[in-house]
C-alpha cells in the first residue's frame, strides 16, 4: 500500500467565531480523483487551501505526499498543480509569458519550461492564443491557461477549485477528456464541483461538506445506492396533492412536491405508476429515471438556500 | 523570518524585472520626469533670482540637484511598493498565485521590496546623470552616490510597504500622499537650508523625517561635506528593517489567513 496523498485528521479553520472548516477528517489515494461537493459556503476552498498550503490551519494534522503541513511547505508546494476558483493569472503577461514565469517559481530552468510551456498550451488548445494578452481571453480561456499553468511543474497532486463553473458545454467536455488524461498519467485529482454530473462521471470517490462538517463520503455509486432510491418518478402536479400525498404514504413511497411537480422516490417506477393508476391517480408527463447524486446532495443538505 | 528564502525574493524580482522590460519606456518618464522638471523650475528658473543673494556657493542648481536625486529615489522606491503592490495584493491577486508555489509569502514581499530597490537606483541613477549637466561636478565620490540609491531606495520601500500594511482601501494614500510625501519634498532641505529658516523646534522634526536625511545624506556625499552622511546611512537603513519586517510580517498575517 502506498502513502497517502493528503491526509488530514480534524482539519479544523475558523475565522473569529465562525468555523468555516470543523474537523474534516480526509484522506485521498494516490491515483485516485477525489471530489468535493456541498453548498456555497460549505468549506470547500477553506480545505482546499489549507491542502495547498497558502492558509494556516487552526487547529488538526495535516500531511500531503507523507510531509508535514506547515513544516514542509516548500517541498509540498513544489509537487502541487493548483487551479483555484477564481482565476489569478498575471494580466500583466502575454499567455505564454504566464506559463514561463511561474515556471519560475518551481525554479525550472528556462529550456524546460518553454518546452513544457508550449506542449501544455497544445495540449488545452490554446497554441495560437499565446501572444495574447490574458484581458483578451474568453473564460474558458482563462480557465483552461490556469490548468496549465497548474501542470507547468508536472505535479502528482492537482488541486482543482471548481474548474467548470461557468464554461460552456464544449469546454467543460474537454476539460473532463483533459483531467481523464491526467488520471491516466497517475496524477491524483482533488476537485470541487458544483456540477452532480461532473462529480458523479469523474470521482471515485468524494465528500459532501455542509457547514464544514463531512456529512458523506465514498464513492459516489455506494453513497447513491445506499442513501437513494434505485428510481425516481418525475411528473408535472396538475390536479391536486394531497391524493397522491396519501398514496405515497400509504405505499412508504418518498414524495417530494416542488412548484407544479413532484418527484417519487421508488425501487420500481413502472411498477409504481401502475400501482397508482388502480388507485386513480394518474401522473401527468410522468419518466423515470435513476436515482442520482443530486437526489443525494439534495437529501442530504436540504432545498434551502445558504446565506 | 526563516521562511524567507534570497532565491524565492530573486524569482519575484525576476517576473518585475520581465513585465518592466517589456514597456519601461512609459513606465519610467513619469517618475523621472518630475525631478526634472523641479530642476528646471527651481533650479535654473528660481535659481536665478536666489543667485543674486550669492548665498550657494556653487550656484542654487548644483545646492537643488543632489537633494532631488534623492527624492527621485525615494519617488521610485514608494511607487512601487504603495499603488503597484496594493493592486497586486487586493485586485489582481498575483500574490495568491505565486503563494501557491514553492515561494513563500516573505520571499514574495521581500522580491517586491527589492525590486522597488531596483526601480529607485534605476531613477536616482539616470536623475545623477542629468544632474551633471546642471553644475554638479564629475568625481569619484559620486560612486559612492551611486551606491547611496539603493539604500533611500529601501528606506521608502519600506515605508510605502509599511503604509500599504495599514491600509484596506486604495483612496487612504491620497493622505500619505499630501501628509507624507509632499511635505516632506518641500520641507527636506531639497530646496533650501532648513536649519537657517527654520525654528529650533521644527529642525528637530525635519531631520528625523527620512528624506531629510537622504537629501542631507546624498548632498554631503556629492559636495564631499562628510559631517552626519554616516549617521543619516544608518538612520535609513534602520528605519527601512524594522518597517520591513513590521510590514511583512502584518501583511502575512493577513494574507494567509
Ligand atoms: N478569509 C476569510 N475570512 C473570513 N471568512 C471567510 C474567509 N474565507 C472564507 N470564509 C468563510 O468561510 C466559509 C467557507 O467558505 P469557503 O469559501 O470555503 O466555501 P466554499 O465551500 O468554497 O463555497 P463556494 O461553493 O461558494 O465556493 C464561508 O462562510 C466564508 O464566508
Ligand atoms: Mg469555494
Amino acid at each position: 500500500m502506498s502513502e497517502l496523498v493528503v491526509q488530514a485528521r480534524g482539519l479544523t479553520k475558523s475565522y473569529g467565531p465562525l468555523v468555516a472548516v470543523d474537523h474534516v477528517d480526509l484522506e485521498v489515494h494516490p491515483g485516485e480523483v477525489f471530489g468535493m461537493l456541498g453548498p456555497n459556503g460549505a468549506g470547500k476552498s477553506t480545505t482546499m487551501r489549507m491542502i495547498y498550503r497558502v492558509s494556516a490551519l487552526t487547529s488538526g494534522s495535516l500531511r500531503v505526499f507523507g510531509l508535514e503541513a506547515g513544516r514542509d511547505d516548500r517541498a509540498i508546494k513544489s509537487q502541487l498543480g493548483v487551479v483555484p476558483q477564481m482565476d489569478n493569472l498575471d494580466e500583466e503577461l502575454s499567455v505564454l509569458d504566464n506559463l514561463l514565469v511561474y515556471a519560475r517559481f518551481y525554479g525550472l530552468d528556462r529550456a524546460l519550461a518553454r518546452k513544457r510551456a508550449l506542449e501544455l498550451l497544445e495540449f488545452l488548445e490554446l497554441s495560437a492564443r499565446s501572444k495574447d494578452r490574458i484581458r483578451e481571453l474568453s473564460g474558458g480561456m482563462k480557465r483552461r491557461l490556469t490548468l496549465a499553468r497548474g501542470l507547468m511543474n508536472e505535479p502528482r497532486l492537482l488541486i482543482l477549485d471548481e474548474p467548470t463553473t461557468g464554461l460552456d458545454p464544449q469546454v467543460r467536455i474537454l476539460l473532463w477528456d483533459k483531467l481523464a488524461e491526467l488520471r491516466g498519467r497517475g496524477v491524483t485529482l482533488l476537485l470541487s464541483t458544483h456540477c452532480m454530473d461532473e462529480a458523479e462521471r469523474l470521482c471515485d470517490r468524494l465528500m459532501i461538506l455542509d457547514h464544514g462538517h463531512v456529512i458523506a463520503q465514498g464513492p459516489p455509486r455506494e453513497l447513491i445506492a445506499n442513501q437513494v432510491t434505485p428510481q425516481v418518478i418525475e411528473a408535472r402536479l396538475e390536479g391536486e396533492l394531497e391524493p397522491l400525498e396519501k398514496a405515497c404514504a400509504d405505499l412508504g413511497v418518498e414524495l417530494l412536491p416542488a412548484v407544479n411537480r413532484v418527484s417519487l422516490f421508488v425501487q420500481d417506477g413502472r411498477q409504481m405508476l401502475e400501482e397508482l393508476e388502480r388507485r386513480g391517480l394518474f401522473l401527468n408527463g410522468a419518466y423515470i429515471r435513476p436515482g442520482n447524486l443530486e437526489d443525494l446532495f439534495l437529501k442530504l443538505t436540504g432545498r434551502s438556500l445558504r446565506q | 523570518m526563516k521562511r524567507l528564502s534570497l532565491r524565492g525574493a530573486t524569482r519575484v524580482w525576476e517576473r518585475n524585472l520581465w513585465v518592466y522590460s517589456k514597456r519601461w519606456v512609459y513606465n519610467i518618464l513619469p517618475n523621472f520626469f518630475e525631478p526634472v522638471f523641479y530642476l528646471l523650475g527651481m533650479g535654473v528658473g528660481l535659481g536665478a533670482y536666489v543667485a543674486a543673494g550669492g548665498q550657494f556657493e556653487g550656484g542654487y542648481t548644483a545646492f537643488v540637484a543632489p537633494g532631488l536625486v534623492a527624492a527621485s529615489a525615494m519617488n521610485g522606491g514608494i511607487f512601487e511598493t504603495t499603488y503597484n503592490v496594493f493592486v497586486k495584493l487586493h485586485f489582481s491577486k498575483i500574490y495568491d498565485a505565486m503563494v501557491a508555489t514553492p515561494l513563500s509569502f516573505e520571499d514574495v514581499a521581500a522580491g517586491e521590496i527589492l525590486w522597488a530597490v531596483t526601480r529607485a537606483t534605476l531613477y536616482g541613477t539616470a536623475f545623477l546623470a542629468i544632474t551633471l549637466f546642471f553644475g554638479v561636478p564629475l568625481t569619484p565620490r559620486l560612486l559612492l552616490a551611486l551606491a547611496a540609491l539603493p539604500l533611500i531606495g529601501f528606506c521608502f520601500a519600506a515605508i510605502g510597504t509599511a503604509f500599504t500594511s495599514l491600509i484596506d482601501s486604495i483612496d487612504l494614500y491620497t493622505y500619505f500622499w499630501t501628509l507624507f510625501v509632499t511635505p516632506s519634498f518641500v520641507f527636506s532641505g531639497i530646496f533650501f537650508p532648513i536649519e537657517e529658516r527654520f525654528p529650533p523646534a521644527l529642525i528637530t522634526v525635519a531631520e528625523l523625517t527620512p528624506l531629510y536625511n537622504a537629501v542631507h545624506m546624498m548632498r554631503g556625499i556629492v559636495r564631499g561635506e562628510w559631517e552626519g552622511v554616516g549617521l543619516n546611512a544608518l538612520y535609513l537603513a534602520a528605519v527601512g528593517l524594522a518597517l520591513s519586517f513590521f510590514a511583512v510580517r502584518r501583511l502575512g498575517r493577513r494574507f494567509l489567513a
